[in-house]
Order: C-alpha cells, then structure tokens, then sequence
C-alpha cells in the first residue's frame, strides 16, 4: 500500500529549487486540444527525459484514483510563495539567446520577466531586425530584411531542445539553460505547433 | 441611546476600534449605522472585487487608513496566472477624486503600478503609510515617487516582493526635509542602493524604529547606521559578510552592545556563520527572529545563536535547524508563541514529527505553527494535541504529497482529528498527508470556530467537502486542490457561499455545468473560471471538468477588468 517513493532529482538539478525542476506541470483531467499530447510526442520522438512521461502516467493515476503511480512535481507545490523560493536559489537567472545566422550572442535574466510575451518582446527589442508578428493564434518572428521566419527553442536542464511554450512560463524559467532561435526550414521533424500560449501562462 | 447626543456616542464609538466590532456597532439601528460610518476611519476590504471604491467612500468619507487584499492565496503558489487582475489604480484614482484623507494603504496580493505610486504620492497630503505585502507591478520609480512626494511620510514597508529593480537612486529622493519616518523596510528589493543617501536619511529620522535593508547594504554601512539610530527596535540585515579580524567587525560588535532596544531581527540575506558571535548580545532581548531567509546560518552556529534567545515569542527558521535545533528551542525559547519552519529545499535537512513534538512539550503558549516536514505520525499530531490546546494557526505541510503515517502506513484523519479536538479556538488549518474522508468528518465536528482551511490532495468523495460546509459555521475561506470533489459537494448547499468571503477550487470534480447551476442560482456571487489552456473554447461541454473555478461573495456584481482567460459565469 505504500507510495511510490517521490521522484528525486540527481543532485545538480535540486541544488535549491523548490518542485519545480523543469518536468510536469499541472495534473489537466482533460485532454482537448492539449499542448501535454504534444510534448509527449516530442519526448517519445526525441527520446528526452522521462520526467514529462512520469508526468502523463500521473495524469490518467490521478484521474481514476487517489493512488499516485509516481510522483511527479507538480505547479504550486510544496506551497511556498514565488518570492521566497527565488529568495533562496539566487536572484537571476541570466541565459544566452542565440539567433541562427547572428554573429554574437545576447543574454537574457529570465527573471524579469513575467510571460512568454514578454520576453519575445525583449528579444525583439534586443535582435533589431526581427519583429514577432501575432497571428490569429500563433506568434511568428520574423526577419525584417529578408522575411525568415524563426522559431523559438531553448535547451532544458535535461540537454534537450524544446519548442517554447508548451509549459508554463515559471516552468519554463526554471528549466531553461539557453535559447535559440532557430530558422524554420531547419526545424523539420518537430511537430505541428499547436495554438500558441498567450501571455496568461503563469 | 437616544439620549445622548451624536458626538457623546461617537465619542463612545472611538474606543471601538476593531472592525468586526464597529460592523456590529452599525447593524443596531440607523443613527447608529450613521455616526459610526462618518466616525469611521480604519477599513479592512478582504476581497478588493466584493465592494466598489465609490461605495466604500460613500460609506466612509473619513477613512484614513485602508486595508486591501487582491488576489486569492493559492495566487502565491503559481496557481493564479500572471495577469488575473487585483489592479489597485482604480481604487487609488476614486480615493483620489474624493476628498477622503488617505494616510495609510496596505495592500495584499495587488497589483501596484508605478503610475498608482506616483499618483498616490501626490494625491494625499497627509499620506503617512505604505504597506505592501506579496504585491508586484511597479519599479523602484514609484518608489521614488512615494519618497519624493509624501512629506511626512512615516512607513514605508515592503515585504515579499519581486520589484523590477531599476537600481535607481530611489532613496536619494526623500527630501532632505523628511524627517518623520518611523519604519523603513527595503529588504525585498535586489538591486544596488544609494549607501550614502541611506546613511543620511537614518541620521535625520530620530523617530525611526524599524529599519530593514537589502542585501546590498554591507557591514560598514550598517555599523554606521546603527551609530546614528542606537533607539531601533527592529532591525533587517542585509550583508553580514566580513573578516572576523578586522577593524569593521571590532566595530560592529561595540556598536551592536549599545543597541539595547532591539527586539526584533531578522534578514542575514548574506552571511559567513563564523562571525555571529557579534549578534549575541542582542539576542537575550529579541522576541522576534526571523532566519527563514538566511541559508547561511545553521548547524552548531544556529544553536548556539538560539541558546540567547531566551524571551523569543516569534520564530522564523529553515528546516536545516533539524529535530535537534527543534529541541533546543523547545528547551530555551519557554515565550514562544509562533513558529514558522521553511524548507530549504536541502533534503537532509529536514525536520520530522520528532521536532514538532518537543516542541510542543516545551513551549507552552505556543498558539501558531507552520511546519514543513519530511513526514508526520498519527501518535506525534495525538501528544502535540494533548501537550497543546491552544492553537488558532495550524499549518501543517508534508513536503511528500499524500504521503501516510511512515509507522503505521495510516491516513493522518486521526492526527488531525486529535488536533481540531483538541483546539476548540482554531481558526486557520492547513492539512497535508494521506488523507480520507474521515478528516473531514472529523473538522466538521469539531473544528466550530475555524475561518480559514487549505485543503490539497486530499478526501475520496463529495462527503468530505459536505462534512465541511455542513460543519464549519464560522468558515470563511476555503481552498481545496488536486481533491475529488465533485458537483454534488458544490451545489447541496449554495447560500453557504453567502456568508464566506470566498472558494477556491482546482483541479477537482466540478464541472462547467455544475459551475453554470451555481452562478444562475446565485447572483451575488462572482463564479469565476480561470482558464488557462484554452480549453473552454473548444467545447462548451457542461460534463467537462473546470480547472480552476474562484468564487467570491460581491456586491457590485461581475468585475470589468477581467481578462479573457477569465469567464464569470
């Protein structure tokens, strides 16, 4: 009758992160239109951590019983405030952004800002030449000069490269090493986008 | 009472101070409704979105001090998203179109924009207190604003806030005839700060008692402020990084004698443990001690710094204290009346039933807890039950979620049944563990006077949540989440809803439909659905279940700035 033992993180990911180590996110009972298949997708194709499949099984566990399979982290717990916990585990998080074909590359402090519309509108600020158009339900960058289009990726605490935001914006923070935007020619094999997160993400 | 003329009662009236009261007071007849509203001068709003501002100035044209609070408190565990509202402009624009003679603003989980400080800071002549807790949105622009602009400003106190920091010279803009400031707290803030305009604005505020600094304020600067205000009673560190040779530190520990006021310190944002020696004399008169933000203090050096603290009644410390820590504690801080322990987020470090135990047996007039522990004993939460009555906070979060009694693999229903048994004044409780219905019955019973429950992962079926609503008659805010509650345990009793302020639920068994029943039936509640993945726009199904759903008791109906995420039902 006993638990599943909680999910521990090889050390270099605890350090002082609080449960949220970059895999997870909120148990959704339903399934429409979920950005959760996606990842999943992504995950199987690319072979990357099993954190966000631990992450699917509690899903279903969850939904059918009060007996968790495993125990992945899960948004807002342990419940300590936003605050303390950066609090405790530094007070940046500065990453490098690279844009495919720039000849150097910025940093961002991930910390300052509060969604992913935030900080596409900083990188639009700091790459001049590329502007984010708003579509109906995407966000495109796009060259200004030449009309590339770029999409944004970032490396997680696991190595692997991910699409930007799928997970919530604090999830995200919290597991993002670097960012890359990556010409969309070259990102065949990822797919579908799926309805881009607006800024609500929390 | 019609005897008397309307000033002799409102005279009477001015020795009622608390705002239950003062409610009271006005319900007894209508002069009385009438000369206690314009006597009024402290309001309490817990729900910004319940009431308008222009109905709480109507009702009140001689507040003074206003008290807010925004957003709902699973907000600070991420489970609110980014922009949900709490805005304060508006509230801060209608005091300002009135003559109300604001002097004091506190707010809660609010959203604070620089132009609210700017326009605040120039609206109110008498402006005399800001207070602002778990808020965001605003710059260290506005507050140089608030500093530039509110000549006898007395309180400026910031407290668990992520400020966007512009490293501005915010502190350099209190004039140099501000002299009247009281209570100064920064310590939330990360950037770079003026030192020397810090140095002189303590030098000319004689009346200051509490001082709380950044992590930017080194040693040397704080041993000079502390020359100037000898007469603090509560005192925030912000670096304590030196050379325990050096001239500096020499310094600091005779300056640090002489400050025999001090009874509250906290901070140690930075700290090298060794050199805590210097502290020690403080320490025998501190009844407040607040280390939760100091990772660098534990170990032997901790226990030998709570060894002094002999009158302690407040406790704020890291799980890295450890049972024995605890022990010590119980043997020496005999005052203590709260005790708040955090994680730390190192996992050996934490603390067991074991601490919580001696705790109890050792300190007597102990009535408020928050305790994050590894794990949790039915025959710990029976001693602590029977060593103690005389909770009114219990918060008790295991950090494995749903996880048993380690001894005997039980729930923990009998543990906290003890407790809520026990406890006949427990107002707030917050349960963790593997938990069944049981419990709930077990609060419902017992639990007469409790206003506040957090409930997470917990119960089996509808009954646990009814055993609340059913129980509670004092209940005023309940939030549950990741629990299998479903329709039935919302929609038995919907005037319950009336008389609480408000019900968080997420991640349960409500569904659209059972949300639409409740809204229709109730018009003066705000069901709110909080919807982040675009779920409800592709399917309106009434079976669907709802991820988040917040509901709250209002007068003015559903609110205006409501973003799109946000449907109210």
């Amino acid at each position: 009758m006993s638990p599943e033992k909680v999910n521990h993180l090889p050390e270099s990911d605890t350090k002082l992160t609080l449960g949220l180590p970059g895999a997870g996110g909120e148990c959704h009972r339903t399934k429409a239109g979920t950005k959760r298949g996606f990842l999943e997708t992504v995950d199987l194709n690319l072979m990357s951590s099993s954190n966000d499949n631990k992450h699917c099984e509690e899903n279903d566990a969850m939904a059918s019983s009060k007996t968790p399979a495993t125990k992945a982290q899960v948004v807002g717990w342990p419940p300590v405030r936003a605050y303390r916990k950066s609090a405790m585990k530094g007070s940046c998080k500065f990453v490098k952004v690279a844009v495919d074909g720039a000849p150097y590359l910025r940093k961002v402090d991930l910390e300052i800002y509060h969604s992913y519309q935030e900080l596409l509108s900083a990188l639009e600020d700091m790459f001049s030449f590329l502007t984010i158009r708003n579509h109906v339900n995407e966000r495109k960058i796009i060259d200004n000069v030449n009309g590339v289009e770029y999409v944004p990726t970032y490396e997680d605490k696991d190595g692997d490269w991910m699409l930007v935001g799928d997970v919530p914006w604090k999830m995200f923070v919290e597991s993002c090493k670097r960012v890359r935007l990556m010409k969309s020619s070259e990102a065949i094999g990822l797919a579908p986008r799926t309805p881009a997160k607006n800024s609500s993400k929390s | 009472m019609n005897y008397f003329p309307d000033e002799v009662i409102e005279h009477v009236f001015d020795f009622v101070t608390s705002q239950k009261d003062r409610n009271a007071v006005s319900l007894v007849c209508k002069s009385w409704y009438k000369i206690e509203r314009l006597s009024r001068q402290s309001v309490f709003i817990g729900n910004c979105y319940a009431i308008s501002p222009e109905r709480v100035i109507g009702r009140f044209p001689g507040l003074k001090s206003l008290t807010l609070k925004g957003k709902p408190h699973f907000a600070d565990f991420n489970l609110l998203p980014y922009d949900w509202g709490g805005w304060v402009y508006p509230w801060v624009e209608a005091l300002a179109k009135s003559r109300v003679g604001l002097e004091e603003l506190r707010l809660k989980r609010m959203v604070v924009s620089d132009d609210c400080l700017e326009l605040l800071s120039r609206s109110f002549v008498n402006f005399k207190s800001l207070v602002l807790v778990s808020c965001e949105g605003f710059t260290t622009d506005g507050l140089a604003a608030i500093a530039a602009n509110c000549r006898y400003l007395r309180e400026l106190d910031l407290q668990e806030i992520e400020v966007d920091d512009n490293r501005g010279q915010w502190i350099s803009c209190f004039p140099d005839s501000c002299t009247s400031l009281v209570s100064l707290n920064f310590s939330c803030l990360k950037g770079e700060i003026n030192l020397t305009a810090l140095e002189r604005l303590v030098a000319r505020s004689p009346n200051l008692k509490s001082l709380r600094l950044n992590r930017a304020v080194p040693l040397d600067t704080l041993q000079k402020l502390l020359m100037r205000a000898p007469q603090l009673v509560d005192l925030g560190i912000g670096s304590f990084v030196y050379d325990p040779s050096s001239e500096a530190y020499i310094k600091l520990k005779a300056t640090l004698v002489k400050c025999k006021s001090i009874r509250s310190l906290s901070g140690f944002l930075e700290v090298v443990p060794c050199c805590l020696s210097a502290i020690h004399p403080v320490c025998q008169n501190l009844t407040s001690l607040n280390l939760s933000y100091a990772p660098g203090i534990h170990g032997n050096e901790l226990i030998k710094l709570i060894r002094f603290c002999r009158k302690l009644e407040r406790l704020w410390i890291l799980d890295s204290i450890g049972d024995r820590g605890l022990g010590v504690v119980a043997f020496t801080c005999k005052e203590l009346q709260e005790l708040r322990v955090f994680p730390s987020g190192v996992d050996n470090a934490a603390v067991t039933e074991e601490g919580l135990v001696a705790i109890s047996a050792g300190c007597p007039k102990l009535h408020s807890l928050l305790y994050f522990c590894q794990q949790m004993t039915n025959a710990a939460l029976i001693t602590v039950a029977k060593n103690n009555s005389n909770f009114t906070r219990f918060r008790l979060c295991i950090l494995d979620r749903e996880k048993p009694d380690p001894v005997t693999m039980q729930p923990l229903d009998e543990g906290f049944g003890a407790i809520v048994q026990s406890c006949k004044r427990l107002r707030r409780l917050s349960l963790s563990g593997l938990l069944t219905d049981q419990v709930f019955l077990y609060i419902g019973m017992y639990a007469e006077q409790l206003e506040m429950l957090s409930i997470a992962f917990a119960g089996n079926s509808d009954k646990g949540m009814l055993y609340v609503l059913n129980g509670c008659k004092k209940l005023r805010k309940l939030e549950i989440r990741d629990s299998p509650f479903g329709n039935t345990a919302l929609l038995t009793d919907v005037g319950k809803y009336e008389t609480m302020r408000s019900l968080w639920m997420s991640s349960c068994e409500v569904t659209l439909g059972g949300c639409q029943t409740l809204a229709k039936k109730m018009p003066r509640l705000n069901v709110e659905i909080i919807n982040e993945d675009d779920q409800m726009e592709f399917s309106l199904d009434d079976r669907q279940k709802v991820g988040k759903m917040y509901l709250y008791r209002t007068l003015v109906g559903p609110r205006k700035d409501a973003p799109d995420f946000v449907w109210t039902l």
